[in-house]
């Protein structure tokens, strides 16, 4: 048996200065909370920019403060664009894969950092910037790009002429998510690098938490999509700027008094596969950190190792691979060959099945186990049931016949909300109450928890689920004023329930905002595991002081090692070698 | 009685365990270590000198995908259209591949001399490969004037636009390796965590990247016209 005396770790000198330690930093651990709170700013600004759409749709001809009136179709369109930007990109893209992943990663495959930190604090401060250029377009004279977050040509190709805030604020939006593919692009290397190459000794592949899984997933996913989306950007730009005619097509005319573009043979199509071929990806971004927390959460508060570890591993690997297949059902009306619809649609259905593998799994982890209701594991438990709603949706839209009549309508809008607007944000909020004590050395008061839980679980429901029955009965997604279509007044009732369940919910992630910056003051102070898990992240103090680790970490066995038969206590951390674990005494 | 697990799952020491999982960190990878403390794992702060080769080849991949999606416009947009407009690509082209190829087998040369501490002879090498980078792209910029002076712009039908954008493109990412070349030859090794070793051997590895990748979308450029 050898000396299980770690070797004392030597760390690089922590830096000093407000600047080097909190602004500028190569901490993993400080970048994190940079991108944490970056996506809690985009957060409350895609919030508010929904309560004033929602506003206008359940109440058309109110005048809205700041707008002049009542809301114009043109202003709405620029709402939904702004909050559709900001959430997918700065927001579910950010928060749980740069947020957290990036404090977590490196701590819990024991290393001191990431493997290229400097590359880490450029990735940030290009997202930020990049955040700073999007809202920068809500600023210009004619106002923010109106052509969705899928900006689609030849609206978003052929400049002011389409309309307001297509000119700067749409070149604006364009530069502003170049940026950020560059950001996310170096963020995946850096990932990918650390976790395969900056392991503890004894962590093997199949000992790495799940949380880890899903960081490597989403970085390799994120590692082949975004550049695609950059170059997809530049021939946008190109178009907008230089007057080629890579996506716009010929003979198009905006009025009788203007003439046709000279732009010709481009087509609008080319931006579609090019756009979604990274937007399918995208959104499994943004829900499979989401998915790794969850395994993770799950299993520590049930004491219960998850069920299925290995398969929740492939399943990961093959939702991630699967992804890049699907991107055409995005377009099933865009005119494609049924066949090739037939293709897509195949592989839509196939990737339920390694997330129904995982889906089942976590209730097979709940089954049988020993579960505390922390605030943590409610939101845990939330995503699984958010997670399951919003998947079941997008199995009708996976169909061709069935999407065509329910394409761009409000059965649409449901099924991504439910999925990326409410399951990827609890398993933020999952995170965030379950990782506040490490980050912070604080715990989150539970009461406000679970009362923040529950309003926002209710009031999420009671928001989206009526939307399944708008979008059916025929309500289309991005249109301002629904008082043309007579076939649509009756759905009135129904826009003000959602609108006002939407400002309920809203109001209370008040208790969040709350409950956070009162518990960094004065939060019962944590341990260093308050939990009882079993992580690497977990055997350092709260806060993790620079370098992570006191002790160069061992790992000896796996990452949900919890009630097991024979020792003392019911959860067996993974650091801590055989002989220094209570075995279970005598009868 | 103390009840201890059943013997299958015996709990293992470090190095059993190591040698069981037969992988360490590193863990299944060709060349992965047995997982000594101080080798790379337990590694107490340092980042091993693979790490950059990994981060490279990452880097390599995301570029690939780059490159990759515009070509992939290339062959729709071309494919779609009945405005393409085949024109003569400037002849210093052929030049210009010539040069990068040799500047291949120059920084190649470069790393043989390095390895065998000639440093005089990796120097020499190097500012070979450096110049004939910068040659490259001034025989890109000069094919570029030359397409000007014959009326062929931006702008001027899709086969123009998507020259322009393949070579830029190329051309801006072969000014990062001249950089990184540069940059090679000034650093202080003796501050930096990466070896002149790793340095070099991530700059050739992007070099031939990007000597293959010129070759690729050059043929791409002929074969669209």
């Amino acid at each position: 048996m050898s000396a299980h005396a770690n070797a004392v770790s030597h760390h690089s000198e922590a830096p000093q200065g407000f600047i080097r330690r909190y602004i500028f930093s190569t901490d993993h651990k400080v970048i994190g909370v940079q991108y944490w709170l970056l996506a809690l700013v985009a957060a409350t600004v895609g919030m508010i920019l929904s309560w004033l759409f929602r506003a206008h749709l359940a109440w058309p001809n109110a005048a809205i403060p700041g707008f002049g009136g009542v809301m114009r179709p043109e202003q709405y369109l620029a709402l939904v664009t702004m909050h559709g930007t900001i959430m997918v990109f700065f927001v579910l893209t950010v928060a749980p894969q740069s947020g957290f992943g990036n404090y977590f990663l490196p701590i819990q495959l024991g290393a001191d950092d990431m493997a290229f930190p400097t590359l880490n604090m450029m990735s940030f401060w290009i997202t930020f910037l990049a955040f700073l250029v999007l809202i920068a377009a809500f600023f210009t004279t004619a106002g923010a790009p109106i052509g969705g977050w899928t900006s689609y040509p030849p609206l978003s190709a052929v400049g002011q002429i389409a309309g307001p805030g297509q000119g700067t604020g749409e070149t604006l939006w364009v530069v502003s998510i170049a940026m950020f593919c560059l950001a996310s692009l170096l963020t995946a290397l850096n990932f990918i690098s650390t976790t395969i190459e900056m392991r503890a000794q004894g962590m093997s592949l199949m000992r790495m938490p799940l949380t880890v899984w899903a960081w490597f997933v989403t970085a390799v996913l994120s590692l082949l999509a975004f550049g695609v989306l950059l170059a997809a950007g530049i021939l946008l730009l190109l178009d907008r700027l230089a007057f080629t005619s890579f996506f716009v097509p010929a003979g198009l005319v905006f009025s009788d008094t203007q003439p046709a573009l000279a732009h010709a043979g481009g087509s609008p199509l080319l931006w579609e596969h090019l756009f979604w071929f990274f937007g399918h990806p995208e959104v499994y971004i943004a829900i499979v950190p989401a998915m790794g927390i969850t395994s993770h959460v799950l299993s520590n508060f049930s004491r219960k190792p998850i069920f299925g570890y290995k398969a929740m591993a492939y399943s990961l690997c093959a939702i991630g691979f699967l992804s890049f297949t699907v991107w055409g059902h995005h377009m099933f009306v865009s005119g494609m060959s049924p066949y090739s619809a037939l293709a897509f649609s195949f592989l839509t259905l196939a990737i339920g099945v390694p997330s129904a593998i995982k889906t089942f799994n976590w209730l097979g982890t709940l089954w049988g186990g020993k579960i505390r209701f922390t605030t943590a594991m409610l939101f845990a438990i939330g995503f699984v049931s958010l997670f399951v709603t919003g998947g079941l949706s997008g199995l009708f839209l996976a169909q061709p016949s069935v999407d065509l009549p329910l394409h761009d309508t409000y059965f649409v809008i449901a099924h991504f909300h439910i999925v990326m607007g409410l399951a990827a944000i609890f398993g933020i909020f999952a995170g965030t109450y379950y990782w506040f004590p490490k980050m912070f050395g604080r715990k989150m008061n539970e009461t406000l928890g679970k009362t923040h839980f529950w309003i926002t679980f209710v009031g999420a429901y009671l928001t989206f689920m009526p939307m399944h029955w708008l979008g059916i009965m025929g309500a289309l997604r991005r249109y301002a004023d629904a008082s043309a279509a007579p076939y649509l007044q009756h759905m009135a009732p129904i826009e003000h329930f959602i609108t006002i369940c939407a400002f309920i919910t809203g109001a209370g992630q008040l208790l969040f905002y709350v409950n956070f910056l009162w518990s960094l003051r004065r939060g019962e102070k944590a341990t260093e595991n308050p939990w009882n898990a079993t992580t690497l992240e977990w055997s350092i103090p709260s806060p993790p002081p620079h370098g992570n680790f006191l002790e160069v970490p061992h790992v000896y066995r796996g990452p949900y090692e919890y009630s097991v038969p024979g020792f003392t206590e019911d959860f067996v951390p993974q650091h801590l070698a055989p002989e220094q674990v209570a075995k279970a005494g005598g009868d | 009685m103390a009840r201890t697990l059943p013997t299958t799952e015996e709990p293992q020491t470090a190095e059993v365990a190591v040698q069981d999982a037969g992988i360490g960190p590193g863990g299944g990878l060709p060349g992965g270590w047995s997982g000594e403390p101080g080798g790379g794992g337990g590694f107490a702060g340092a980042v091993p000198q693979r790490a950059y080769i990994t981060g490279m080849t990452m880097g390599l991949a995301a570029i690939l995908m780059f490159f990759m999606a515009l070509v992939s416009a290339f062959i729709v947009r071309k494919g779609l259209s009945t405005d393409w407009q085949a024109f003569a690509l400037p002849p210093v082209l052929y030049l210009n591949t010539l040069l990068l190829l040799v500047s291949s087998v120059t920084i190649q040369m470069a790393r043989g001399k390095l390895a065998r501490e000639d440093m005089e002879g990796f120097r020499h090498w190097w500012f070979v490969t450096t110049a004939l980078g910068l040659l490259f792209v001034g025989g890109q910029l000069l094919a570029w004037r030359q397409l000007v002076n014959e009326g062929v712009y931006l702008a001027s039908n899709p086969s123009s636009s998507f020259f322009y954008v393949l070579t830029a493109a190329h051309g801006v990412h072969l000014l990062g390796g001249v950089i990184a070349l540069v940059a090679i030859a000034f650093w202080n090794w003796k501050k930096a965590h990466i070896t002149r070793s790793t340095a070099t051997e991530m700059a050739t590895i992007y070099w031939h990247f990007m000597d293959g990748l010129w070759i690729f979308l050059f043929l791409l450029l002929k074969l669209g016209q």
